[in-house]
């Protein structure tokens, strides 16, 4: 039996097999991938971002422990990334160490994933993770992004539901959850609530979007406010858009307090997303991201393989000898391989 | 495009209070280019073994201080082989009296590492007994 097959039929170890061919992207992994996608499209993707330290972790324990309660127990997959280091590659992946709570419970699973050397705040095949997830027949598939600072906003480009996590005492004013960051949210949570400055915290968020500073979360990925302009002349529920306001909520998740709320708003939003049409535009942005960026992959290693042997390198010494200036190398080798790929043709 | 790292799960079974020599070797195997999974203090053979599971790691290394290795090591590498995850390679370190060691090994454990080993060599070692495993 295959193993895609095994895995369509709940067997663990199959699982946790094609996730790493799935994460190593062997042959193994596409070939499971091409064969798991039709079964893919039905899991609530949850992404779980913030600062380090802020609590994410806990949070994701608590969080998938009150899913569990819901009716029908739905099951949870739970995707931890955590950052590789630059120097030597290794990583440290200790989200399972906050998770405790979730042990023996057949209906969850809990995957650590290392970043790999991508910058967004996931893996590149975080993405291909969730779709196994997903295929697999998980309600739910909780995504914990590394420690976010301002520009890791990947996880909108995957999750149908970005909770952003802060906690008290980050600075003494809205600095403290940076504009990147904040625009993304769905769902704003202060964590560590019962920590001094807490209902501050609160506060400032709560005046922030109530001053109708309007996110673009919804419309994930844009960057410029011309892009959502375009966007919005072109979407026909204009006015839906602007129905969601991101909640803000106080938890304290190591104690449990103020979960059953969360998931509350979290079923509210995937409500929303359902009845306002954004849950099919989502996928269709992320299933649109995903062509997009193995497009690019695939054209950047082509682009190195047809370059042949030290010709980079003799580039490279021009450049650091300032006699070529970057762009102009790079315009050199792009010249040169179209030039030979064009005689490979004419022969 | 493949990229296969060594996954190592780090575990501390058993009662221990505390985990400064898995730490250690949690660090030298990341800055040795692994990625380890840690689990930290006071983990069950159940817990050791579904989380090895979920998480496909080529190694587990299991630190015991507290003189439970003759209970705790059968029942880990028993759950292990009931799950189907005889791939595995266990490696043991801590407090292992001499007298034991050849009684661990013969429950299944690849190697023992007492006080006092230079991390390098574990690396290697790892290194290398994944590399056979795979090329059998």
């Amino acid at each position: 039996m295959s193993l895609s097959k095994s895995v369509r039929e709940g067997s663990r170890i199959a699982l946790s097999r094609v996730l790493s061919q799935v994460e190593n992207r062997t042959h193994a992994g596409i070939q499971a991938l091409d064969e798991l996608f039709p079964f893919t499209g039905n899991a609530h993707k949850i992404g779980i971002t913030g600062p380090p330290g802020s609590g994410k972790s806990t949070l994701v324990n608590a969080l998938a422990k009150q899913l569990r309660l819901l009716q029908g127990e739905p099951r949870v997959a739970i995707i931890a990334v955590d950052p590789t280091s630059p120097f030597t590659g290794g990583a440290i992946l200790g989200d399972r160490v906050r998770m405790l709570d979730l042990q023996g419970d057949p209906g969850i699973f809990i995957r650590s994933m290392a970043s790999r050397g991508a910058l967004g705040g996931l893996a590149t095949q975080t993405e291909a993770l969730s779709q196994v997830f997903d295929a697999a027949g998980f309600d739910f598939i909780l995504i914990e992004t590394v420690g976010a600072g301002q520009s890791e906003v990947d996880i909108v480009n995957l999750a149908h539901t970005t909770i952003v996590v802060d906690v008290p005492g980050l600075g003494d004013d809205i600095q403290s959850i940076k504009a990147g960051i904040l625009e993304i949210a769905d769902i704003l949570v202060v964590n560590k609530g019962d920590r001094p400055g807490a209902d501050q915290s609160l506060r400032y968020l709560k005046s922030m979007i109530d001053m109708g500073y309007r996110p673009l979360a919804s419309s994930a990925g844009k960057h410029s406010l011309a892009d959502s302009f375009d966007q919005e002349k072109s979407s026909q529920n204009e006015e839906v858009r602007d129905l969601w306001l991101p909640p803000v909520l106080k938890t304290t998740a190591r104690e449990f307090t103020g979960i059953e709320e969360l998931v509350t708003e979290i079923l509210k939003h995937q409500e929303f997303l359902k009845t306002s049409g954004r849950w099919q535009l989502k996928e269709a942005w992320t299933l649109r991201e995903i062509v997009r960026k193995r497009i690019e992959a695939i054209l950047v290693h082509d682009f190195f393989h047809q370059l042949p042997k030290g010709l980079l390198d003799l580039t490279m010494d021009d450049v650091i000898a300032r006699k070529v200036s970057p762009s102009s190398a790079v315009e050199q080798l792009l010249t040169y391989n179209r030039i030979r790929s064009k005689s490979h043709h004419s022969e | 495009m493949t990229e296969k790292k060594i996954r190592v799960l780090i575990a501390k079974p058993g009662l221990d209070g505390h985990d400064r020599g898995a730490k250690v070797i949690a660090r030298a195997l990341r800055d040795d280019g692994m990625e380890v999974i840690y689990t930290g203090l006071r983990q069950t053979p159940d817990m050791i073994s579904e989380a090895a599971l979920q998480e496909d790691v080529d190694v587990i290394g299991l630190s015991i201080l507290s003189g439970a290795h003759n209970a705790l090591i059968p029942q880990i590498i028993k759950k292990l082989r009931q799950n189907g995850q005889d791939n595995v390679l266990v490696f043991l370190g801590g407090i292992i009296p001499e007298s034991d060691i050849h009684s661990m090994l013969d429950a299944g454990i690849y190697k023992v590492y007492g006080p006092g080993t230079d991390t390098r060599q574990v690396c290697k070692d790892i290194r290398e007994a994944v590399e056979v495993k795979q090329a059998e």
